[in-house]
């Protein structure tokens, strides 16, 4: 493999880098004759992302002759080169990637202005094949915006929230924050947002419904889409079935799949009005109608109608756990049933089904690696 | 009891937002107290905040543009609420740019302080965004708590110098002590002082002035003008007042009552924060 970028395309290679920094620990990097992908997936197998750099995002692209060639490396080490951004725009005027098989290194040069030239070796492990499965052009629902849009959107949440919830009518969209059963609901503030579907460039809704995923992915990938200036798409469904936060551009493709919410945990999470379509039934929001008796609430009376969030009633979350667990069983059929993922309640819904791209090399592969199984440090009976 | 409140002017938003962010710097729970003409954010002082209490005033009609406010009782028409005040100012930040903002009292999965702003869109429609701030309600028979305290009967009464000078002074000495003695005299002089074993540290402030108090204040008019009173405090109290400091005060002063209590007050033409910090021997 040897690849070089030029310009402003190396800074968007770099905040591709830092963008699956926020994913995962390692970086799956796989050079394929449709151009370079990069790919990353979260320790709870929960999240994954994938970049693909067409050859025509390269000034120069040569894919490796063998076509089976796929190696991963600690991402902060790849993050260690591109560190600086604002010195990377300033100063590189191109980067070359190139694969040095025989002493097993990647070598990734920085040429700088003045001649100046930084060279990074660094050493990967050779890898599975790594490939959630989804299929975002089958979901009824898709909204894209400008990624200003979706930037100023999460802004409105703290940084400490890790998830959201995202409901969609037929013209209007709600984010509100998802409180966990556990957490003390009655002191958190609970934070709702509604945004007209005037305001994106695409509003497409099949089945009116409520998600609710991680928010840390969608931030990491908004750090790219607004360096980029690309609008950033969401495709969706059901709860349950994997959301993926789309950018696309005549020269690369980013997705980022994410798990959301089983519907049982969800429902029992948002059970009053919430899950299934119920927006149509939900008032007009109070600015619409702007009738001030309705906001003088007598702090007696409890029974108000309004769109805001009503409190999750305790429920028993080793119940979901364990619903999520044999979910988890039935669709990773692949995995060795003794091998459980960690406990968490996103559940990894993607690797289930996943062969090796190209046939020949690696069933072998497919059985012992750990692609499959969880990252966690969970004992796993010893073979 | 009903609350509703809204704010259209940018202005008012921000300056609404500073006070609550200065409050926010200086506790992490207190009372608001909302009554027709003003509100209230109050501390009183706990063995458990380290004795320390806050009395912060706002004239409602500096702020809102509407104001609708039903008490507990015709007799007793006022509202008391405990707030997280760093919700509140988390909430208004995000209402930085807002076309208007409405807070009111609501009946959700709790008591809670609704706030609703109004933001610009990139269509006719604006974005709403809603923060409901969980609050307890504060019953009446507990309101003997929230009620201004009074002036102490100070010894002295100074000017303060710049808060920002004063700041500095006090960051630095933080790192060598946990204890800080403020002492003034009635000529207009003030020292900071910090004494460890390994070191004594005094900075000296001069041509403060002192304010016309009037004869109320019986005990500081016989007092021998260049006589020190000096109180020995928490030095992170004073940081976090200092620290918190959003509102540009025009008059901000200390009276100091010997070895007992400093009282600190600003002063701006619609909003006036007192905070008592008390002396430790």
């Amino acid at each position: 493999m040897d690849c070089v970028a030029t310009g402003g395309n190396v800074k968007v290679l770099a905040k591709a880098i830092h963008s699956l920094s926020r994913i995962g620990e390692e970086l799956y990097l796989e050079p394929t004759e449709d151009g370079l992908t990069l790919r990353a997936v979260n320790s709870s197998r929960s999240a994954f992302a994938c970049f693909l750099m067409s050859p025509l995002f390269f000034q120069r692209y040569q894919a490796p002759p063998d076509h089976a060639f796929r190696c991963k490396m600690p991402i902060k080490s790849v993050q260690t080169v591109f560190r600086s951004l604002s010195s990377l725009e300033r100063s590189v005027e191109k980067c070359r990637i190139e694969m040095n098989t025989e002493k097993c290194r990647l070598r990734i040069t920085l040429h700088c202005k003045h001649g100046l030239l930084k060279t990074h070796n660094l050493s990967f492990q050779d890898c599975e094949n790594l490939q959630a499965v989804f299929d975002k052009d089958n979901c009824p629902n898709v909204l894209r915006a400008q990624p200003r849009l979706w930037v100023d959107t999460v802004l409105h949440f703290p940084p400490s929230l890790e998830e959201v919830s995202v409901s969609v009518s037929s013209d209007r969209v709600w984010l509100r924050n998802h409180v966990e059963d556990d957490a003390d609901s009655s002191k958190a503030m609970m934070t709702e947002l509604c945004l007209s579907s005037e305001e994106f460039d695409h509003f497409a809704i099949g089945t009116q419904t409520t998600i609710t995923f991680c928010l840390k992915e969608l931030r990491g990938l908004l750090v790219f889409a607004e360096t980029a200036g690309l609008p950033v798409s969401m495709y969706f469904d059901e709860p349950g079935s994997p959301v993926v936060l789309n950018v696309t551009d005549s020269v690369l493709e980013a997705n980022f799949v994410l798990a959301t919410l089983s519907e049982e945990a969800h429902q029992r999470n948002h059970n009053n009005n919430k899950a299934d379509g119920p927006q149509t039934e939900l008032p007009p929001d109070d600015f619409m109608c702007d009738d001030i008796d309705s906001y003088l609430i007598a702090m007696e009376t409890s029974d108000l109608a309004g769109p805001s969030y009503e409190p999750p009633p305790q429920t028993s979350s080793t119940n979901r756990k364990s619903r999520l667990i044999s979910e988890e069983e039935d669709e990773e059929v692949e995995e060795d049933s003794e091998e459980r993922p960690p406990n968490k309640k996103f559940c990894s819904l993607f690797f289930g089904s996943v062969l090796p791209a190209s046939p020949q090399p690696s069933n072998q592969t497919i059985q012992s690696q750990e692609v499959l199984a969880s990252d966690s440090e969970d004992e796993r009976p010893s073979e | 009891m009903k609350f509703r409140a809204k704010i259209n002017d940018v202005g008012c938003l921000n300056h609404f937002t500073r006070v609550v962010n200065t409050i926010t710097k200086l506790t992490k729970t207190c009372v608001v107290r909302l009554t027709v003409d003003n509100i209230f954010f109050i501390l009183s002082g706990k063995v458990a905040n380290g004795g320390v209490s806050m009395w912060c005033e706002l004239l409602q009609v500096n702020f809102f543009d509407e104001y609708q406010l039903e008490g507990v009782s015709e007799d007793a028409n006022e509202i008391c609420l405990e707030v997280n005040p760093e919700n509140l100012s988390r909430a208004l930040k995000t209402a930085q740019n807002a076309k208007s903002v409405k807070i009111k009292l609501t009946k959700k999965h709790c008591p809670c302080l609704t706030l609703a702003a109004e933001l610009p869109s990139l269509s006719s429609i604006s974005r709403i965004v809603t923060h409901d701030i969980p609050v307890d309600v504060i019953p009446r028979r507990l309101w003997h708590d929230f009620k201004e305290p009074s002036m102490p009967d100070f010894d002295v009464s100074i000017y303060l110098p710049p808060l920002k000078t004063m700041k500095s002074v006090v960051d630095r000495m933080k790192n060598l002590s946990n204890y800080l003695v403020v002492e003034a005299n009635l000529s207009g002089e003030m020292n900071l002082k910090i004494e460890t074993d390994l070191v004594s540290v005094t900075t000296h402030f001069k041509d403060l002035g002192n304010p016309p108090w009037g004869a109320s204040q019986s005990q500081s008019q016989s007092r021998d003008v260049e006589a020190m009173a000096h109180a020995r405090v928490d030095i992170r109290k004073l940081q976090q007042f200092l620290m918190g400091q959003q509102v540009n005060p025009t008059k901000s002063m200390c009276n100091i009552v010997d070895k007992r209590i400093i009282h600190l007050i600003l002063l701006q033409e619609d909003v006036s924060l007192q905070y008592f910090i008390p002396a430790v021997v």
